[in-house]
C-alpha cells in the first residue's frame, strides 16, 4: 500500500484567491452586516441591537411599495423583452450584407452609458422641449410622466426595453446560429411546420442562451437605479421609487445607515433567491421524463 | 412511388456561372426505377450529398430539371416531394420522446392516432428501440439518435424514395452489419426506391442493385457490383472499387501489343491507333496477376518488394523496373527469394485513354 502524503502546505496556494475575495466581496458586505445588527449615535460608538432592523424594514409599508414596484418592473420588462428579443432575432437575416448591419445596429443601445440613456430620454420625453413628448401633446394624447405615474412607468420601461431588447436579441440570435442547417433540413423532409421547427428544435437548442438572457435581464432590471433616477427621481410621487433609489433616499438622504443595511441585505438575498428559483426551473424544463403519447 | 428522372442536372454553390470549375455538379442525366436500390458511392466531396439534397428539394439546381413520373418537381418544395432522407449525423427533436419523435412526420401530415400508434409501435420494434419507447430522446446514445433518425425516415410507407446520406457513419460496425440488412430486407417487403450515399464500397456493393459511382461532380459509371469489378469504365472506378484497387499503368500502345516499362505484353484485342497525346494507361486488377519463379518463359522479371498475409490471401506488391504493382496470391510457395516473374492474365488487361475504357477488336 501506498500511503497517502498529507501536505496542509497546499493550503497557501488558496490564499491569493481568499486575499482577493475577501477584499473584493466578504470584507466590503461585512461593513453592511455590522450596520445591520447594531445602531450608532456617530463618533464610533455601536450598540448591538440585534434583528431589530430587519423586523422594521419587513415590517415596514415603505419596504412594501417600493419591492412589489421593484417585482412588477422586472415581470414587465421580463415578459416584454424575452419574447420581443427572441422574435427579433428569429427575423434578422442568416448571411450576407445585413448580418453586420443589423447586428451593429442591435449592439449600438449596449454601448450608451446608463446615465446617459437615461438623459436621453428625459430630454426625448420632455413635454416642452422633448421631440417624443411633444409630438405626443400636439396629437392630443395627454402625456406628461412629471405628473402621470403611468406615463412614468411606460416611459422608463420603453426606454429599458430599447435599451437592453438588443442584449436578448445578440443572446438568442448567437444560439440560433449554433443550430446545424441539417435540423432544419430534417424538419422540412419530416413536413414540419414554422411552429413545430420553433417550439421542437429552435427553442430547445436556445434554451441555455435564453437561461442567461433571463437572469441578467431580471438582475439588471431588479437593481435599476441610474435611468429612474435620472429620468423622474422616483416620481411622481413615489411611483418609480424601485428598491434601489429607496435604499440611496434612506442611506444618503436621511442616513439611516442600521435600516438602511438591512434592506441591502435583504435586497441582495432576494436577487440570489429568485435567480437560483429562474436558474432551477429553467434548467429543469424539458428534463422531466415525460408519459409520452403521441 | 415514381420514377425519378434527372435531366441535364448541374449545380454550383455559388449562383450559375461559366467556369466550370465552380460546379460541383457538372451536367448529369440519370433515371432511378421506382423500387430500386441504388447506391451513390464516390469520395468525400465528390458531390453525393449535393445530387441526393437534389432529389429530395433541399437544394434547387442551378441547372436543369428533376421530374418524378412525368410531373416536373424541379421548384417544389421538400415538403411536398414525398421524400424521406436520413443524414450522416443524428437529427433528434431534444425534448420529444422517441415515440414521438418516430411519430412526427405522420403527425404533421394529418394522420390519426389510430393509424400512428401501431405504426410507431412496429417500427420501434423493428429498430430495437422498443424498450426506450417513452425516453427523451436527448438520452440516448448517438447509436439509438441515429436509429431514430432511421426510424423517422421509414415510418411514412407511402413515400416516393428514402435517400440514406451514409447514415452508418456513427454506428459500430456490429449494428451497422445489422442495420443494413434491416434495409435490405425492408426494401424487398415494401419496394421503396431506396438511394444509399456512402463512401465505402463494401457497403455499397452488399446493399446495391445498381451501384453509381461519382467523381469529381461526374457520374463516371453505373452498372451492378459485378461490372463496376470486372469492367471498370473509368480509372477511377478500378482504383476505388476493389481492395486493393486496381494497377493503373502507363504504356504505349501498338495494335493489340502494349509496352510496359519498355517490357512487350500481347494483349487478346486489337486496339485503334490513338493520338499522340492522349494519356494511355493499362488497369489490371490484383486478382488477374499471378506471380512464377523467376526466370519463367513468358513472365515479366519484378523484384518483391513487400508481402502482406491478410488471411485469406496474401498481396504481393512487386517492382517492375520503376513501377510497383500489387499482386493477389493465394500462394505464394513457388517463388524464393525477392526475385518472381509476373504474368498478365489478358483477357482481363483493360486499356484506358485519357482515364476512360476502350473497346479493342477480337482478333
Amino acid at each position: 500500500m501506498i500511503e497517502k502524503q498529507v501536505n496542509q502546505k497546499a493550503w497557501f496556494m488558496v490564499l491569493p484567491v481568499f486575499l482577493l475575495v475577501a477584499f473584493s466581496a466578504i470584507i466590503p458586505l461585512m461593513t453592511v452586516v455590522n450596520y445591520a445588527f447594531q445602531d450608532t449615535f456617530g463618533s464610533n460608538q455601536f450598540y448591538w441591537v440585534g434583528l431589530d432592523w430587519f423586523k422594521e424594514i419587513i415590517h415596514s409599508e415603505r419596504f412594501h411599495d417600493a419591492f412589489f414596484r421593484q417585482v412588477a418592473f422586472s415581470a414587465i420588462i421580463l415578459t416584454i423583452e424575452i419574447p420581443l428579443g427572441v422574435a427579433i432575432a428569429l427575423a434578422m437575416p442568416k448571411k450576407g450584407w445585413g448580418v453586420p448591419v443589423c447586428l451593429i445596429s442591435m449592439a449600438l443601445p449596449l454601448l450608451i452609458p446608463w446615465n446617459v440613456v437615461g438623459t436621453i430620454w428625459q430630454i426625448f420625453a420632455r413635454v416642452d422641449i422633448g421631440l417624443l413628448g411633444h409630438t405626443l401633446t400636439q396629437l392630443g394624447i395627454n402625456y406628461n410622466y412629471t405628473q402621470d405615474p403611468v406615463a412614468a412607468w411606460i416611459t422608463i420601461i420603453v426606454m429599458d426595453v430599447w435599451h437592453w431588447t438588443s442584449l436578448v436579441v445578440l443572446l438568442s440570435y448567437a444560439g440560433l446560429s449554433s443550430i446545424p442547417d441539417v435540423y432544419y433540413q430534417a424538419a422540412k423532409i419530416d413536413g414540419a411546420s414554422k411552429i413545430s421547427i420553433f417550439r421542437y428544435i429552435q427553442l430547445p437548442k436556445m434554451q441555455r442562451v435564453l437561461l442567461i438572457a433571463v437572469l441578467l435581464r431580471f438582475m439588471d432590471s431588479f437593481m435599476i437605479y441610474t435611468e429612474p433616477f435620472v429620468i423622474t427621481g422616483g416620481g411622481p410621487g413615489n411611483s418609480t421609487t424601485f428598491m434601489s433609489i429607496d435604499l440611496v433616499k434612506m442611506a444618503i438622504g436621511q442616513f439611516d445607515l442600521g435600516p438602511a443595511a438591512a434592506m441591502s441585505l435583504l435586497y441582495f438575498l432576494v436577487i440570489l433567491l429568485l435567480s437560483w428559483v429562474f436558474y432551477t426551473v429553467m434548467s429543469n424544463i424539458g428534463e422531466e421524463s415525460s408519459n409520452g403519447g403521441v | 412511388m415514381a420514377n425519378i428522372t434527372l435531366k441535364d442536372i448541374a449545380h454550383s454553390y455559388t449562383g450559375a456561372s461559366d467556369n466550370p470549375a465552380d460546379y460541383a455538379l457538372k451536367k448529369l442525366n440519370l433515371t432511378w426505377r421506382d423500387g430500386g436500390a441504388y447506391a451513390l458511392l464516390g469520395p468525400s466531396g465528390c458531390g453525393k450529398t449535393t445530387l441526393l439534397n437534389i432529389i429530395s428539394g433541399l437544394i434547387t439546381p442551378t441547372k436543369g430539371e428533376v421530374h418524378f413520373n412525368q410531373e416536373d418537381v424541379t421548384q417544389l418544395p421538400t415538403e411536398h416531394r414525398n421524400i424521406a432522407q436520413i443524414f450522416q449525423f443524428p437529427v433528434v427533436y431534444d425534448t420529444m420522446t422517441v415515440f414521438q419523435n418516430l411519430a412526427f412526420p405522420l403527425k404533421n401530415r394529418g394522420r390519426t392516432k389510430e393509424e400512428i400508434e401501431p405504426r410507431v409501435i412496429e417500427l420501434a420494434a423493428m429498430l430495437g428501440l422498443s424498450d426506450n419507447l417513452y425516453t427523451k430522446a436527448q438520452h440516448l446514445t448517438a447509436d439509438a439518435k441515429q436509429k431514430i433518425s432511421l426510424g423517422r425516415g421509414l415510418i411514412r410507407q407511402s413515400v416516393n424514395a428514402i435517400l440514406f446520406d451514409e447514415p452508418l457513419t456513427v454506428i459500430d460496425p456490429q449494428l451497422k452489419w445489422e442495420i443494413r440488412s434491416q434495409l435490405k430486407f425492408l426494401h424487398k417487403q415494401f419496394g421503396f426506391t431506396m438511394i444509399y450515399v456512402t463512401h465505402d464500397q463494401t457497403e455499397a456493393l452488399t446493399f446495391a442493385d445498381e451501384v453509381i459511382v461519382m467523381y469529381e461532380g461526374e457520374i463516371v459509371q453505373v452498372g451492378t457490383p459485378e461490372a463496376l469489378f470486372m469492367r471498370p469504365e473509368h480509372t477511377f472506378v478500378g482504383y476505388f472499387i476493389g481492395s486493393p484497387g486496381m494497377n493503373i499503368a502507363p504504356c504505349e500502345l501498338q495494335g493489340d501489343t502494349i509496352i510496359v516499362e519498355g517490357y512487350e505484353i500481347e494483349l487478346a484485342n486489337n486496339y485503334p491507333v490513338q493520338n499522340d497525346a492522349v494519356k494511355i494507361e493499362i488497369g489490371i486488377r490484383p486478382e488477374h496477376l499471378d506471380l512464377s519463379a523467376a526466370d519463367t518463359p513468358g513472365g515479366l522479371p519484378v523484384t518483391i518488394t513487400k508481402v502482406d498475409d491478410i488471411g485469406r490471401y496474401k498481396i504481393v506488391r512487386v517492382k517492375l523496373r520503376n513501377k510497383e504493382f500489387n499482386v493477389i496470391m493465394n500462394e505464394l510457395s513457388a517463388v524464393t527469394g525477392d526475385k518472381a516473374s509476373l504474368h498478365f492474365d489478358t483477357s482481363h488487361t483493360h486499356i484506358y485513354v485519357n482515364d476512360h475504357l476502350i473497346l479493342g477488336e477480337p482478333k
